[in-house]
């Protein structure tokens, strides 16, 4: 187990690595000067120059890459070309809206779709199942802006329970902020949801059909019973995986749902940066995503051996 | 009063009808025997007693359980039923268990949910029963896992969740076919005891008239979802009036007529020469820092065949008799010591310098429905080891070679174009002994090739070896822990326990007086139908 442990955080750690690495060349070959983008269209080339050297702009390709990895250690993600303040305060502030963002949306999605798979299951081939599944296969093909746009003109246009869209900071109190997370988190959470639903389904359909199951039918409990206390835990690691998988998609969908809804948080923090050239800020918080998957990932690896003693003793 | 009572049981799925107007009874005590080839229904009658068949599946008759109507009664009547008053041990024991639960908890969940009792009290209770069936305290702590035990263990497991609550009625659907023969008459002997010391009565399913003989008091015999015969055990088969009878007598005891054993004609040189051969294998860890113990698998195995000889490989499970087959057919590589195959040093050989030794070594695995592609032709799977030849056929040659396997094996040129799915059992082992002696070869490695087969199929496939083996000379190592089959079909058997050969000679010899104690333990272990019809027959006076 320790071994497994060591194993999955030096891979985690290579592969933070190897990112950081493209990340960074990736911004390197995108055209356009950031110092002049700093400096606007009217500065003299003397200028530009002056300032290119005092931002470290014209060091050779290795000493500029190690230099930022070691702010990037450090938490020291240098300054904000357009803000021209310190990368780390833009993020942090950004922070508190995101990632409650993330993990309200991810909660919703696995409350949603766990119970849809079972009921679809436990159903399976009946009406049920088949109307469980076309509404998961609508949910699947719905483009999240969209289904934003239409959370957005039921909940807050017409009915008006919640604002359409902004954030009023924590210091508004939890639930007003709150408030203005939901809508957000619904429009990232639900097609999500489906996907989860029909992997769900599909997994513990597929271990339902196990000879472990007909045993704890024959001790004489009830379906149900059996799909709780028997199917859902052995059906958890496909789940899983893919929940791990879609983490990385989450974040994706923030920054298009972040848009949509005015919520000051790292997506839009990253979509505003690259519009403006401001390649500090976009590299800083692109591998602060890379590390949110790299961890979530290596917490799914680890979950799996506490769903499953065979892979505990497995090396 | 019978305890158990069915009464014109018919079971159809969909448009096929899979039982047809069962009567079966059970007294209070009493042991049944059901007997039946695969497909004949054995299984779906168990299964309709505990109301578990498929959701598609129609039911018409009447099963009647002390009082109760089961066909009738209500679903949460059922669940009150299993487990507590109807006991079932499955055929799979690798699969039967919950492999992310304790054992603990797979035996007190039963417990808890028909007494209401406490954890803790279940957990005694658990225990208790798990003692009882042969798991102690020590080594079989109710936190261990299913993956942890071994395959007879496990079924130990399975048979103490069935018998926690004494059932009134045990099912046992296979119990042991999954296991080799001393696990076998374990498992068996401790079941009697079960029932006995509970008074309970047992429905005892198996497709092997040997193991039932031994078991039940009366037997009702199966065919295509029908019941052929029924009675009193050692009479019915004995007498063997009915036809259908007779015939799964004389299958499950049938000895391939052999004119001449191959093999004995000293001076030629030897087909396979494996000298002092180990494999161990890197055992698990116990922590980071310390090296593994390696498993020795395989321990210092010498060994010579002649051209044509048939020896048999004889063992229980996990004594490392499928790892040296592997070796010999170059799958695996030997820790030290030498495998000579025509003369020809074949361990550590790169794959283009083992076409030629490939080419006259063959395999014949024990499942015929796993080791075929389903999405190829016959044609394309039994031609498969034509790629060794030093000449590619041609596509009528090819053709042509394909069928004169088919012809020999017994199967039709016509068979070439069919996909497996359209063979039965016995047909798709006959496909893989076809494809094994296409190239000719001079020796074929057959791991447990009949084990999957009903007796009567056995029986054929079994003289199709023998017959092969007269016309092409080709030599054969049987893997199997089946005693008949050794006895039935070679000249020389090797005993194997825990990674040696503990005893060698000729197979009549070893098996009507072993001298080592591996050997005595199979062949005491094996059943035997005349054996077990004689003592019935013995005790009922």
């Amino acid at each position: 187990m320790t071994a497994y442990l060591l194993k999955r955080l030096l891979i985690g750690a290579a592969t933070l690595v190897v990112a950081s690495v493209v990340v960074f060349l990736m911004l390197e070959v995108v055209p356009g000067d950031p110092a002049r983008v700093m400096l606007g269209m009217n500065a003299s080339e003397a200028q530009v120059e002056l300032l290119r050297d005092q931002m470290g702009l014209n060091q050779p390709l290795i000493v500029r890459y190690l230099d930022w990895a070691r702010g990037l250690l450090s938490l020291d993600f240098g300054k904000s070309y357009t803000y021209s303040v310190p990368v780390i305060d833009l993020v942090k502030e950004r922070f508190v809206v995101s990632f409650p963002l993330a993990i309200i949306a991810l909660a919703l999605s696995t409350l949603i779709a766990i119970p849809i798979g079972l009921f679809a299951a436990a159903r399976r081939g009946r009406a049920g199942d088949t109307a469980a599944m076309a509404v998961a296969q609508i949910g699947v093909a719905m483009p999240n802006f969209w289904f934003a746009l239409l959370l957005v003109y039921v909940f807050a246009v017409w009915l008006r329970l919640v604002p359409a869209g902004g954030f009023p900071g924590w210091g508004a109190g939890a639930w007003p902020a709150l408030k203005a997370l939901v809508l957000p988190a619904v429009a990232l959470a639900l097609p999500q949801a489906a996907i989860l639903a029909r992997v769900t389904r599909a997994a513990l359909v597929e271990v339902l059909g196990e000879d472990y199951i007909r045993t704890a039918r024959a001790k004489g409990m009830p379906m149900r019973a059996v799909m709780w206390r028997h199917a859902l835990r052995n059906a958890l690691i496909p789940v899983l995986t893919i929940m791990g998988l879609q983490f990385a998609f989450l974040l994706a969908g923030t920054i298009i749902i972040e848009n949509v809804f005015y919520l000051p948080g790292l997506g839009r923090l990253v979509f505003q940066a690259i519009t403006q050239r401001d390649l500090i800020v976009v590299e800083s918080v692109v591998m602060l995503l890379v590390a949110a998957v790299i961890v979530v990932n290596l917490l799914v690896d680890l979950s799996y051996a506490l769903v499953d003693p065979r892979l505990r003793t497995r090396q | 009063m019978s305890l158990l009572e069915i009464e014109k049981l018919s079971l159809k799925i969909g448009s096929q009808s899979v039982l047809k107007d069962i009567d079966l009874s059970i007294a209070p005590g009493e042991v049944l025997g059901l007997v039946g080839e695969s497909g004949s229904g054995k299984s779906m009658t168990a299964l309709a007693v505990m109301r578990l068949t498929p959701d598609y599946a129609q039911m018409k008759g009447r099963i009647t359980f002390n009082g109760i109507d089961i066909l009738g009664a209500t679903e949460p009547q059922m669940c009150a039923l299993r487990g507590d008053d109807i006991g079932m041990v499955f055929q799979e024991p690798m699969t039967a268990l919950n492999p992310v639960k304790t054992i603990g908890e797979q035996v007190a969940e039963g417990i808890r949910w028909h007494t209401r009792a406490s954890r803790a009290e279940a957990e005694e209770r658990a225990r208790k029963i798990l003692d009882r069936v042969g798991l102690p305290e020590q080594k079989f702590a109710l936190s261990r896992y299913p993956h942890e035990l071994s395959g007879g263990q496990r079924q130990r497991v399975a048979i103490a969740i069935a018998c926690a609550l004494k059932p009134k009625l045990l099912i046992a659907d296979e119990p042991t076919t999954a296991l080799d023969v001393v696990l076998q008459a374990q498992i068996l002997d401790l079941l009697k005891e079960l029932v006995s010391e509970s008074k309970m009565s047992l429905l005892f399913i198996s497709h092997d008239l040997a193991v039932v003989t031994e078991m039940a008091d009366r037997i009702t015999i199966l065919r295509q979802g029908a019941v052929m015969e029924s009675g009193d055990t050692a009479r019915t088969l004995s007498e063997a009036t009915h036809p259908y009878t007779r015939q799964l007598a004389l299958a499950s005891t049938h000895v391939p007529a052999r004119v001449r054993p191959h093999g004995d004609e000293t001076g030629t040189e030897n087909l396979l020469d494996v000298a002092n051969v180990t494999r161990d294998y890197p055992g698990t860890r116990r922590s980071l820092f310390s090296r593994s113990e390696p498993v020795r698998a395989v321990d210092n195995v010498s060994l010579t065949m002649k051209p044509g000889a048939s020896v048999a490989l004889v063992g229980r499970s996990g004594c490392g008799k499928s790892t040296l087959a592997r070796m010999i057919l170059a799958l695996d590589t030997p820790t030290s010591g030498a495998i000579k195959f025509r003369g020809m040093d074949i361990a550590g050989r790169s794959e283009a310098e083992l076409r030629r030794p490939r080419r006259n070594m063959q395999v014949v695995f024990q499942d015929p429905y796993g080791s075929f592609d389903p999405r190829h032709t016959v044609e394309r799977l039994v031609a498969e080891p034509l790629h060794l030849l030093e000449r590619r056929p041609d596509r009528k040659e090819r053709r042509d070679m394909v069928a004169r396997a088919l012809h020999e094996v017994g199967l039709n040129r016509s068979d070439m174009e069919k996909y497996p799915h359209e063979f039965s059992g016995g047909q798709r082992q006959r496909l893989s002994i076809a494809r094994a002696i296409i190239t000719r070869p001079k020796l074929v490695v057959a791991d447990e090739p009949v084990s999957a087969l009903d007796v009567s199929i056995r029986a054929q496939i079994l003289d199709l070896f023998a017959e092969l083996n007269q016309k092409l000379g080709v030599a054969y190592l049987f893997i199997t822990h089946d005693l008949t089959v050794a006895r039935a079909i070679t000249d020389d058997v090797l005993v194997m326990h825990e990674g040696r050969i503990v005893e060698r000679g000729k197979t009549s010899d070893v098996l009507s007086h072993p001298a080592s104690e591996a050997a005595q333990a199979l062949v005491s272990a094996a059943p035997d139908l005349h054996r077990a019809i004689a003592r019935r027959l013995q005790e009922q006076g």
